[in-house]
């Protein structure tokens, strides 16, 4: 078992807890910059959806998992992302000014409905959310003259000084870097004070006043950085559907986020990765195993929702730490072999009213 | 002009006056303690203090500068800490991570800052778990450091509870029944801390306090209250000698 | 007091001259609305049903809806039975189903943060509507009622008799339910098992299956819903989408308040339907999201708020 030798505090003020780590993410980073020179196109397309998942997911995981302020309707500002890095490129505006500019679009977006909602919580949150996305999609619907309504709305390939980016690897690329530092962004927001103080929310809110932490400012800072980052993401899907309806935004792609953060592995950064792996790979599993399946259950038109549903509830009742729980379990078992306690990661359950309040 | 002042504070809910018109001082440096059966008001009254509940009437003062309508989050900025009851800590993090939080009225990086994670963020982070080192010295918490606060029994809980609102460098400290679920030890333990925080810290200490050996231990002032009604206020010994204190609370 | 008892007067007749009549023109819109309403209110009765209980969100209560439309329709429409037997055999087996529910996937996640067992729920209503399709088919079915085509008159105002079957339903329903929960002990014994499970446990209250009962319970009003609200909307696998509606009737009118998710369904029953005829096209549907914003940003918990603060 490696037993980490600390010497001072910036190793536990760095990201990476040693060289060991450092390592092994760099390995990964030279191999996925390797990948699109042997892969086939349509792999290189579907780990960049992954990637933007990804980075939705990270945006997500930040307000849910470790603000605790749930969200239904995350996709709305996935959607507003979208069309506004659309709507600016066909009038002509450098995608260098925008892509910030989408995703600021969506900050504000978050702010709009972070503000009204700082004074909820729990289910009247989350509700308030699922009725702010609706709204938005109608939005998207009937805006014509921006979002091009039922029609649609092309999206122009990126444009970095006049060289546009036209092959999938290239988009590949460009959703790889924004990843990466959207990753390292949210992983410098966690380890400072505004990451504790968005965690002291999640966990009690009232000893975080007491403290000093403004929940104000800090639900509203959670709501606007998390729109923020999925508003890049919309911004990026845009360009990887390259044509946008109001229906791509809907409740079903909200859940699947919401899917991506449970599976993954709630309050943790990796795992807003392993959801977005699962979430971009599951359509291919599904596609797959149809062939396997009797024709009756493969032609049905509702499957894949359903498998959705079977994934999160089996993940609720047998693993609610997703996959990042079950590797620290794995990883736990094996540096403690052969003392390892199926009971150390038993949640005490909370059976008190006060306790499940806020 | 004291330290800290309630003049005629009160809050009722709906026709209970939880408390009624209740005056104190406390003066710089001292350990004050409120003392009372349950459901007396102490713990109100120091919900009052930390804002989370509206006084119906009254004032408070702090050094000078009127708290009574504040909102919560600006009570820590001006130095005073308070521990919980219940012990309010945040149960999924490290105890450093509990203590960090509580350096966050002192926080001075910006938003962009920190998502850059700049070299001046960094010397403050830095700074920051210097700070909280000291008092994880203070309160001999090294061993626990980077455990998760679900982990940890009662008593080590509670000291951290204390660490986390010594993070704050306060001028005031407000101790909710510092000594309740402890046993005899940790009491002692207690006591000793509560004497270092205001002769080595220099910190006013406002408790509330069941434990009547350690409340003559360490306080030099002493509030009784019953109902939401002063009772009594003196040394250690004058309140306890208190005929009415006695009947309400002391018995025998 | 002269200004209070002058304004006092004009507001009055303010009432009678302008607000009256509007009323009785608007009368149509608001008996439907209403109607509609009270499904909203139905299906949030029995969301809240169970979130009184045990503190769980369930969010396919509306596809439980579907499934009991379903259910009635195979019993009434296929196998032929009379209405009302079909009716009520729809009841019976949703309750059961609703009890086993419980029995087999809620109890586990007993004490799971709620946005755990949110999720499950969602997870649950996409599995309902997947089983649905399979069984059922995506095209839409209907069975005949007694009240279908038939119409009342009450002076200027006309009522088809769905309509006015789904509020007499809900007001009879919810007093057979008002008289359950305050008069027998089984609600006495839910209401201690949703204040602290552990404790409800020492005092020898079954508390799973005084949980699984109110299931049961929520199962059946969904039945009664999805029954009533089938002559105005055909059945298919998506009539559970009608729930998310409930579910903001639910937390219009205060989440943990019966009388508040009846009142909040019935709102948006009727601002849907204003908003539809006056507003343009497409209007209807977000409207009541709108209004459900507007009430929350004013009362964050609805307008029977019935918060519960943490004890510090």
């Amino acid at each position: 078992m490696r037993f980490i030798f600390k010497r001072s505090y910036e190793q536990d003020i760095n990201i990476w807890r040693h060289g060991g780590d450092l390592f092994w993410y760099g390995l990964l980073l030279v191999g996925l910059l390797a990948l699109p020179f042997g892969l086939d196109r349509f792999f290189v397309g579907e780990l960049t959806y992954i990637f933007i998942l990804g980075i939705a997911g990270i945006g997500l995981m930040l307000l849910v998992g470790y603000t605790g302020q749930v969200s239904l309707g995350h996709a709305a500002f996935l959607g507003i992302g979208a069309y506004a890095n659309a709507y600016l490129i066909s009038k002509g505006v450098p995608f260098l000014v925008s892509f910030p500019l989408a995703g600021l679009a969506a900050a504000l977006a978050g702010v709009a409905i972070g503000i009204p909602t700082l004074r909820m919580t729990g289910i009247y949150l989350a509700i308030a959310t699922l009725a702010f996305a609706i709204i938005v999609e109608h939005v998207f619907a009937n805006w014509n003259t921006v979002t091009g309504g039922f029609d649609g709305l092309p999206v122009d390939p990126p444009d970095l000084f006049g060289y546009e980016l036209l092959e999938p690897g290239e988009l590949y690329y460009l959703a790889l870097l924004v990843l990466v530092l959207i990753l390292g962004a949210a992983a410098n927001l966690l380890r400072s004070p505004t990451g504790r103080a968005m965690v002291a929310i999640r966990d009690s809110e009232i000893s975080a006043q007491s403290m000093g932490v403004n929940l104000a400012w800090t639900k509203t800072v959670a709501f606007a950085v998390s729109a923020g980052f999925t508003g890049l993401a919309g911004a990026l899907y845009g360009h990887y559907v390259s044509y946008l309806a109001p229906d791509n935004f809907n409740i079903l792609f909200s859940i699947q986020l919401l899917l991506l953060v449970v599976v993954g592995g709630i309050g943790s950064l990796h795992g807003a990765i392993y959801g977005a792996v699962f979430l971009g790979a599951l359509p291919q599993a599904i596609a797959i195993a149809r062939d396997y399946l009797p024709d009756s259950l493969a032609q049905m038109p509702g499957l894949e929702p359903g498998i959705f549903g079977v994934i999160l509830v089996l993940f609720i009742l047998f693993e609610p730490f997703g996959i990042h729980g079950r590797w620290l379990k794995i990883k736990l078992y094996f540096q403690l072999f052969p003392l390892y306690k199926r009971a150390t990661f038993k949640r005490q359950k909370a059976y008190l009213r006060t306790e499940r309040l806020h | 002009m004291s330290f800290f002042q309630a003049r005629n504070l009160s809050i009722a809910f709906g026709g209970i006056k939880a408390v009624d018109d209740v005056t104190f001082d406390v003066t710089r440096g001292e350990v004050f303690t409120i003392i009372g059966p349950n459901g007396a008001g102490k713990t109100t009254i120091f919900n009052l203090i930390s804002r989370i509940y509206q006084p119906t009437g009254g004032a408070l003062t702090f050094d000078g500068l009127d708290i009574t309508h504040l909102p919560p989050h600006r009570i820590a900025g001006l130095g005073i800490a308070r521990t919980f009851q219940n012990i309010e800590l945040f149960e999924r993090a490290t105890v450093l991570h509990n203590l960090l939080i509580g350096r966050h009225c002192h926080r001075k990086s910006t938003l962009v800052g920190e998502l850059l994670f700049l070299p001046a963020t960094r010397r403050m982070e830095l700074a920051h778990r210097r700070r909280v080192e000291e008092v994880i010295d203070f309160l001999d918490l090294a061993a626990y450091r980077d455990q998760m606060i679900l982990n940890l029994p009662y008593g080590v809980r509670k000291v951290v509870e204390l660490g986390r609102a010594l993070a704050t460098e306060p001028k005031l400290l407000l101790l909710d029944e510092p000594s309740s679920g402890l046993n005899v030890e940790e009491t002692e333990e207690m006591a000793f801390w509560i004497e270092d925080i205001k002769s080595d810290l220099g910190i006013t200490v406002l408790m509330v306090e069941h434990d009547m050996s350690l409340v003559s231990q360490v306080s030099d002032r002493v509030l009784a209250l019953n109902y939401g009604r002063v009772l009594c206020e003196g040394t250690p010994q004058e309140v306890q000698r208190d005929a009415e204190v006695i009947r309400a609370y002391l018995g025998g | 007091m002269d200004l209070v008892a002058v304004l006092g007067v004009r507001c009055w007749e303010a009432a009678l001259t302008d607000l009256l009549p509007w009323f009785v023109s608007e009368s149509q819109l608001i008996i439907n609305g209403a109607a509609k309403g009270c499904i909203y209110g139905l299906i949030a009765l029995g969301f809240v049903l169970i979130y009184k209980a045990t503190e769980t969100v369930n969010f396919a209560q509306g596809d439980l809806m579907m499934l009991g439309a379903f259910i009635a329709f195979t019993f009434i429409a296929i196998v032929g039975l009379p209405y009302w037997l079909g009716f009520l055999l729809a009841i019976l087996v949703m309750a059961v189903i609703g009890y086993a529910l419980d029995a087999v996937v809620l109890r586990y996640v007993i004490g799971q943060p709620q946005f755990a067992i949110i999720m499950l729920t969602i997870g649950l209503g996409y599995v309902f509507r997947t089983l649905a399709g399979m069984i059922w088919g995506y095209e839409p079915a209907s069975f005949d009622t007694p009240f279908t085509g038939r119409v009342a008159t009450a002076g200027p105002v006309t009522i088809g008799q769905e309509n006015l079957a789904i509020i007499v339903g809900t007001v009879i329903l919810c007093a057979v339910l008002y008289i359950f929960f305050t008069r027998t002990r089984i609600g006495v014994a839910m209401q201690a098992s949703s204040q602290n499970q552990l404790a409800a446990y020492y005092m020898g209250i079954p508390v799973k299956m005084v949980f699984s009962l109110i299931w049961a319970i929520s199962a059946g009003v969904a039945v009664v819903a999805g029954v009533l609200v089938s002559p105005l909307s055909l059945i298919d696998p998506n009539l559970g989408f009608l729930g998310i509606k409930a579910f903001a009737a639910a937390v219009l009118g205060g989440f943990g308040s019966i009388p508040g998710a009846l009142l909040g369904g019935v709102l948006i029953g009727i601002v849907e339907q204003l908003a539809g005829f006056h507003l343009p096209a497409g209007s209807q549907d977000v409207s009541a999201y709108v209004v459900l914003l507007g009430v929350l940003v004013i009362r964050p918990s609805g307008l029977f708020a019935q918060v519960g603060r943490k004890k510090v």
